[in-house]
């Protein structure tokens, strides 16, 4: 069967134990998280989880099934099939000796990335977006020696009215 | 927020008493430096103060009854008889004391102390299996919440309605590893149905509640309840709520109607069908509908073990249990079938042998209140998700009979030519024999079943007609759960013949348990099959492990007999096959505690139909030449 990477977006209670639930779900199955991301929501009642995962169709069915099982889990949306927007977020921390930083700057401004500090040695970077921008701009800098990469994972949200 | 235990700490001034006794809740200042009260705390003093004899301050709302503090342990007490729970299966220790403490004197719930907790958790087990009824089981922390968690998998694999209930450490503690502290939340949380901590005595009632109502409700399940010691001597009010809601769990019971109609077409249109029913039917109490579903349409059928005696084997639409050990005719008859009507089943691999070979031929409908048991195994192409009572009840609304005469006749014909059966060996005792001469003496007993051999021989030559007539432990195979299951069965169903039907190596496990059905004086009639060997296993190392007896010699046992005499129990040693039928009809008589007839049987039996793991059904081993 095909593999495909779907997005889970899922409301949980805000609760402790709640994480634990969700990553036994996947571990005890043997189900892989691909990025997990969580936070609160408008509501200090509920969390917000964007997962993504990857299988084929009947994996991904039971994952679907299995986080709508638990008991602390409001709601599952697979996004992937809907009209979404998704973002993430990356922290670069750049090799950037004064003679190098005009050309990592440049990059940057290419791809509307912004610098959040800086060091004699280093320059640090933030930038948002989609997946193959981020994948661009990572590709880029690399030549000019990354040091730390940190992500948030995704998050995504769908597009226009609330069903 | 203040919790409210400290409210009757706080200084009183001098009470004034209204004429009905209450304390005028006009009297603002019945606390000393009411200021120092959070909004939450006033809004929780709205309404009227009590002073009990005790000293002891309620809250009224307006038209309550009268509601007094009372510490965790207490509150948890309440509302488990909230819940009418009759009785509760446990084993002390530190950090449970207060709870015990609170059953000591309890009115209405009686506390049955078990002497491990396996066999606690086993015997709450039981009595839910027998009765239908939530099973409550309490131990400690630590060594006594793991020594549950074999019997909470045990229950979550065969969506046993329990809520078992854990000491744990101070809170303040948690964490630090403490004496006899374990996180059994985190230990229990792939093996059961849902987890509660209560952190706080504010919090008993309502997580009770909950519990209650996962544990029962959907797919049953086991839930634990771990409840700090603290929680347990703090006070707080008692205030059970009237209904649960919790907004992530609402299991759909209905099934949708179009679904429900396709598969009624399916049904109409088939010329070769088979209902295949499982634990679901009986957890769900459909058996009558099944019944009614199976004999309006005349479609044959297959109960697998978690089912038996959902639809009477003796009837002649049965085509007993399917699967690795069950009749030809199931067998042959999936794979040759052209619908499948599953309900309450979960298409489990030792029902299914090699999926790939799996009813072929069929299409199938799924009836389960479970939506990821649909489609998990086998493809669908009717599922139907909803509780099997309600669902089958709509349906029996529009089937018909259906014109199936070949298949009927071909189904009869392999019933016939390959029947369960066995060969006589010399002057052995054969256990198949022994199980024929047990529902010869007890046809109507409930038989609570081990794991092994024993338990194939006893689904196959005992003929379930009832459902919770046949407990076992199917889907984890837990040996040793059958003799706490039937003290939990016997308690459950006090007017009824509890027949155990045990192995040599199974019973040995929790042999401590006869201490308390000794105690207790119940009439358990405990039959033990005794190979002199770990049964199943030797028949696989026969099989697939060129007869390499690893580990499964028993024949250094103790003598069963004798050992029942020393607990107190009668104890009774039966080698010659003449012997059999009167010790059986001996212990119908004795009703004054609890008996222990020890079969020795024929070594070498084994267990036959037989379809080896990861063959398909149709690859069935009817015996050995």
């Amino acid at each position: 069967m095909v593999e495909e990477r779907h997005i889970f977006s899922v409301l949980v209670e805000n609760r402790f134990g709640v994480l634990a639930r969700i990553a036994g779900l996947f571990s005890g199955r043997g189900y892989n998280i691909d990025s997990l991301n969580v936070a609160e929501t408008d509501d200090p009642g509920v969390s917000h989880m964007t997962i993504v995962t990857h299988g084929d169709a009947q994996i991904v069915e039971q994952i679907y099934k299995h986080l709508n099982k638990l008991i602390d889990v409001i709601k599952v949306t697979d996004l992937t099939a809907e009209n979404h927007v998704e973002r993430e977020l990356v922290l670069i921390k750049m090799n950037a000796t004064p003679n190098r930083r005009g050309e990592i700057l440049q990059i940057m401004e290419i791809f509307r990335a912004r610098a959040v500090d800086v060091s004699p040695a280093t320059l640090t970077i933030e930038v948002t977006g989609d997946e193959g921008k981020l994948k661009a701009v990572v590709d880029m800098l690399r030549p000019y020696g990354i040091q730390e990469l940190v992500r948030t994972g995704k998050i995504a949200i769908m597009r226009g009215a609330a069903k | 927020m203040v919790p409210r235990q400290d409210l009757r700490k706080k200084p009183f001034s001098s009470p004034s008493w209204n004429e009905k006794g209450f304390f005028d809740s006009s009297h603002s200042l019945c606390f000393r430096n009411a200021g120092e009260y959070s909004s939450d705390s006033v809004l929780n003093c709205r309404g009227k103060v009590v002073f009990s004899e005790l000293n002891v301050v309620s809250i009224l709302e307006e038209g309550e009854e009268t509601m007094e503090q009372m510490r965790g342990a207490q509150l948890l007490i309440e509302s488990l008889r909230r819940e009418g729970v009759e009785y509760i299966f446990g084993l002390n220790g530190g950090a449970a004391m207060p709870i015990f403490d609170a059953l000591y004197d309890a009115q209405g719930i009686k506390l049955i102390p078990m002497r491990h907790e396996q066999g606690a958790v086993h015997a709450a087990d039981g009595y839910a299996r027998a009765t239908g009824i939530v099973g409550v089981v309490l131990a400690t922390s630590g060594p006594g919440a793991t020594n549950l968690v074999t019997g909470i998998a045990t229950a979550y694999m065969d969506s046993i309605p329990m809520v078992a209930i854990t000491g744990q450490v101070f809170t303040h503690l948690m964490g630090n590893d403490a004496f006899q502290e374990c996180d059994i939340i985190g230990v229990t949380r792939p093996v059961c149905k849902h987890s509660f901590l209560i952190k706080s005595s504010d919090e008993v009632a309502e997580i009770v509640a909950e519990a209650f109502h996962i544990a029962s409700t959907g797919r049953p399940g086991p839930v634990v309840v771990d409840f700090a010691k603290d929680a347990q001597i703090s006070e707080s009010i008692f205030r059970y709520p009237e209904s649960v809601n919790i907004r992530g769990y609402k299991p759909s019971v209905d099934g949708h109607p179009r679904q429900i109609a396709k598969a009624v077409d399916l049904i109409h249109n088939a010329e070769r069908p088979i209902i295949y029913a499982g634990g679901g039917v009986v957890l769900s109490d459909a058996s009558e509908e099944l019944r009614e579903l199976a004999i309006k349409t005349g479609i044959p059928i297959t109960v697998t073990l978690m089912g038996l005696g959902a639809f009477p084997e003796t009837h002649p639409l049965s085509m007993e249990m399917p699967g690795m050990h069950g009749s030809c005719c199931a067998n042959y008859a999936f794979t040759d079938a052209d619908l499948l009507i599953a309900v309450g089943a979960r298409f489990d691999d030792r029902v299914t042998g090699d999926l790939s070979k799996f009813a072929q031929k069929a299409k199938k409908i799924q009836i389960d209140i479970d939506p990821s048991c649909i489609g998990k195994n086998v493809p669908i192409d009717v599922p139907i998700v909803g509780d099997a009572k309600r669902v089958l009840a709509k349906m029996n609304q529009h089937v018909h009979h259906v014109d199936i005469e070949p298949w009927i006749r071909q189904t009869d014909e392999w019933k016939e030519k390959y029947p369960f059966e066995y060969q006589q060996r010399g002057d052995k005792i054969m256990p198949q024999f022994v199980i024929e001469q047990i529902y010869d003496v007890f046809p109507d007993a409930v038989v609570v079943g081990d794991v092994g051999q024993h338990q194939m021989w006893a689904a196959q030559y005992f003929k379930f007609t009832q459902p919770r007539q046949w407990l076992n432990s199917g889907g984890l195979g837990t040996m040793g759960f059958s003799l706490p299951a039937a003290i939990g069965a016997q308690l459950g169903c006090p007017d009824k013949t509890i027949v155990n039907i045990n192995g040599d190596g199974s019973y040995i496990m929790t042999i401590q348990e006869l201490v308390p059905a000794v105690t207790l004086k119940l009439p358990l009639k405990i039959f033990i099959i005794n190979n002199m060997y770990l049964g199943m296993v030797r028949q696989w190392q026969e099989l697939f492990h060129e007869k390499r007896y690893a580990a499964v010699d028993y024949h250094d046992n103790p003598d069963f007999a004798l050992l029942a005499q020393a607990f107190g129990a009668t104890g009774l040693r039966v080698d010659r096959i003449e012997d059999v039928r009167p010790a059986l009809e001996k212990s119908k008589h004795i009703d004054d505690g609890p008996v222990v007839i020890d079969f020795i049987v024929d070594e070498d039996e084994n267990v036959f139909p037989m379809v080896p793991a990861g063959a398909g059904l149709g690859d069935v081993i009817r015996g050995l030449a």
